[in-house]
């Protein structure tokens, strides 16, 4: 029942002393010495180097910085702390010291010490200071490597949201650069489908913006919320007033199967924001004579809303991206639908701080059907009597 | 209202706004239009005589819609001017260079970035296609 060994990864050590007993003794009680980290899958073992003097010392950091240093305060040409001061290298630094005085210490952590280790000490003592800085080494790695990361997708965010905004702002310079020139002549009248199309891509525009405002607030956590008790159905009653106008030119029907009434609490703009997403999604991604279904239930503690279509459906490799920023579905069915492609994202999130999830089933050239179940939000603390 | 003077321009171009201030601008030049918004259409629409020149997008159904139409038309009649419009060196950092000019391995007679399609694209025209152009 042994489990397989963690890979072995090397720390390479430099042991800086003047005294040639103390050298010896720490790479002795380094042979062999391992570390097992199960949190970052290794075990880290250790290679030492040593150097005499701090001048070897600088010699031998220039050559090669070491993960760790073992650095003796007091050294024949210099301190331990002019070394430090010296050479500026990413590596751990542990002082070695006769006398803990707090001046030291104090100097030494500025030039970014690491640990102190108390002369005489024990072998033990050595590797369980060693351990901690091979734990806080790779502890440093993993956050750098997160913070990359993080870097990574902002840097990808920024960039599809400077070309989804670049495509309709090309769009509309293109249509006045047309009308600045009276390319069809000197009437008004005869730029009226160019001025509409721009007023549809600003519009676009516009709503991207809005979307991102929302997705920053709500990431940031910085949305201020209203939380009261809210009625879905009334809600929803007034989404489907809205959407109807877009359903009619769509040619879909639109229907509401819910209670008489269904209080939650929480805020009363994110679930409209929620069901209407929903909704003009079932519409706008269905086909002429289609019909999009919204339903609402109580089940126990939580709302369900379910909202389905008889649309264009998804392929299993659409559904996989679909929650994705900038997601938009890309096909002969979708080229003429407008779309932030934030919508979804922004609708995950809200539904999570309902505690809530979201479900979805789709068929390609079927339909598709969003499942969300919202628990009530916590009621803010009321102050006051 | 076809006009037996003025030359036919295919446009191939799936971004409607796109296909719109093509075609106007184009028939401001007095050329006529003939569109398409996919290149499964604009295939349809390759015949011989059906137009004297070629304006087609590259990246539409396919990354490579605009290249596959220009081979296709160029084997129909390799003297028949083929322009194709691309923002693909500013979206990818794909460069066509001067050492591997695209003109010599895409059967095209000119590539033109989107940014700047209309000035570039009435010059180019009038180039291939000679003098005033679609102009009586």
């Amino acid at each position: 029942m042994s489990k397989d060994p963690l890979p072995v990864h090397v720390l390479d050590v430099l042991i800086v002393d003047d005294e040639a007993g103390m050298r010896a003794g720490a790479e002795r009680s380094l042979e062999g010495f391992s570390v097992p980290l199960p949190d970052f899958s290794e075990t880290v073992a250790f290679s030492v180097r040593s150097a005499a003097t701090g001048e070897e010392a600088l010699t031998s950091l220039k050559t090669k910085s070491p993960d760790i240093l073992l650095l003796d305060y007091k050294l024949p040409d210099m301190t331990g702390i002019d070394v430090l001061a010296a050479s500026g290298g990413d590596f751990l630094t542990i002082m070695i010291t006769a006398f803990a005085s707090l001046e030291v210490a104090v100097t030494a952590t500025k030039r970014g010490a690491f640990d102190f280790l108390a002369k005489p000490f024990t072998p033990e003592e050595l590797r369980a200071t060693i351990s901690k800085a091979a734990r806080s080494i790779y502890l440093h790695r993993k956050a750098r490597k997160l913070e990359e990361e993080k870097r990574q997708v902002r840097f990808e965010f920024i960039s599809v949201l400077a070309h989804e905004l670049k495509s309709p702002l090309a769009a509309v310079e293109g249509y006045m650069h047309l009308m600045k020139e009276r390319l069809k002549g000197p009437e008004l009248a005869a730029y009226d489908s160019m001025l509409e199309r721009s007023v549809v891509r600003i519009g676009g525009m516009r709503k991207l913006v809005m979307d991102l405002l929302d997705l920053t607030r709500l990431e940031s956590g910085k949305k201020t919320r209203a939380i009261e008790p809210v009625d879905l159905v009334k809600a929803a009653g007034l989404i489907m007033e809205n959407v109807a106008a877009l359903a009619v030119s769509r040619k879909v029907t639109v229907e509401l199967k819910a209670p008489p009434e269904l209080v939650i609490t929480a805020d009363p703009g994110e679930m409209d924001m929620i069901m209407s997403n929903l909704l003009t999604n079932a519409v706008k991604y269905n086909k002429e004579g289609g019909r999009a279904t919204l339903e609402l239930a109580r089940a126990g503690d939580a709302a369900t809303i379910r909202c389905s279509d008889t649309g264009i459906g998804m392929t299993e490799e659409e559904l996989a991206k679909l929650f994705g920023e900038f997601v938009r579905m890309k096909n002969e069915h979708t080229r003429n639908i407008d779309g932030s492609g934030l919508g979804l994202s922004i609708l995950k999130k809200v539904v999570k701080l309902y505690g809530g999830e979201v479900k979805v089933q789709s068929k390609y050239g079927e339909g598709t059907t969003f499942e969300l179940t919202l628990k009530d939000a916590p009621v803010p603390a009321v102050t006051g009597s | 209202m076809t006009d037996k003077n003025k030359m036919k321009i295919l446009v191939v171009e799936d971004d409607p706004d796109m296909m719109e201030q093509m075609k106007v601008y184009l028939e401001s030049e007095n050329y006529e239009v003939v569109s398409a918004s996919t290149q499964k259409q604009a295939e349809l629409l390759i015949k011989p005589g059906a137009f004297s020149a070629a304006v087609l997008d590259l990246m539409m159904e396919n990354p490579d819609s605009g290249f596959v139409l220009s081979h296709k038309i160029k084997k129909m009649d390799a003297r028949l001017p083929v322009i194709i419009v691309t923002s693909v060196t500013k979206e990818t950092g794909f460069y066509f260079d001067k050492a591997h000019d695209p003109k010599d391995w895409i059967k095209a007679d000119a590539i033109i970035h989107k940014e700047l399609r209309f000035e570039q694209l009435k010059a180019e025209l009038k180039r291939l296609l000679g003098g005033s152009g679609g102009h009586e």
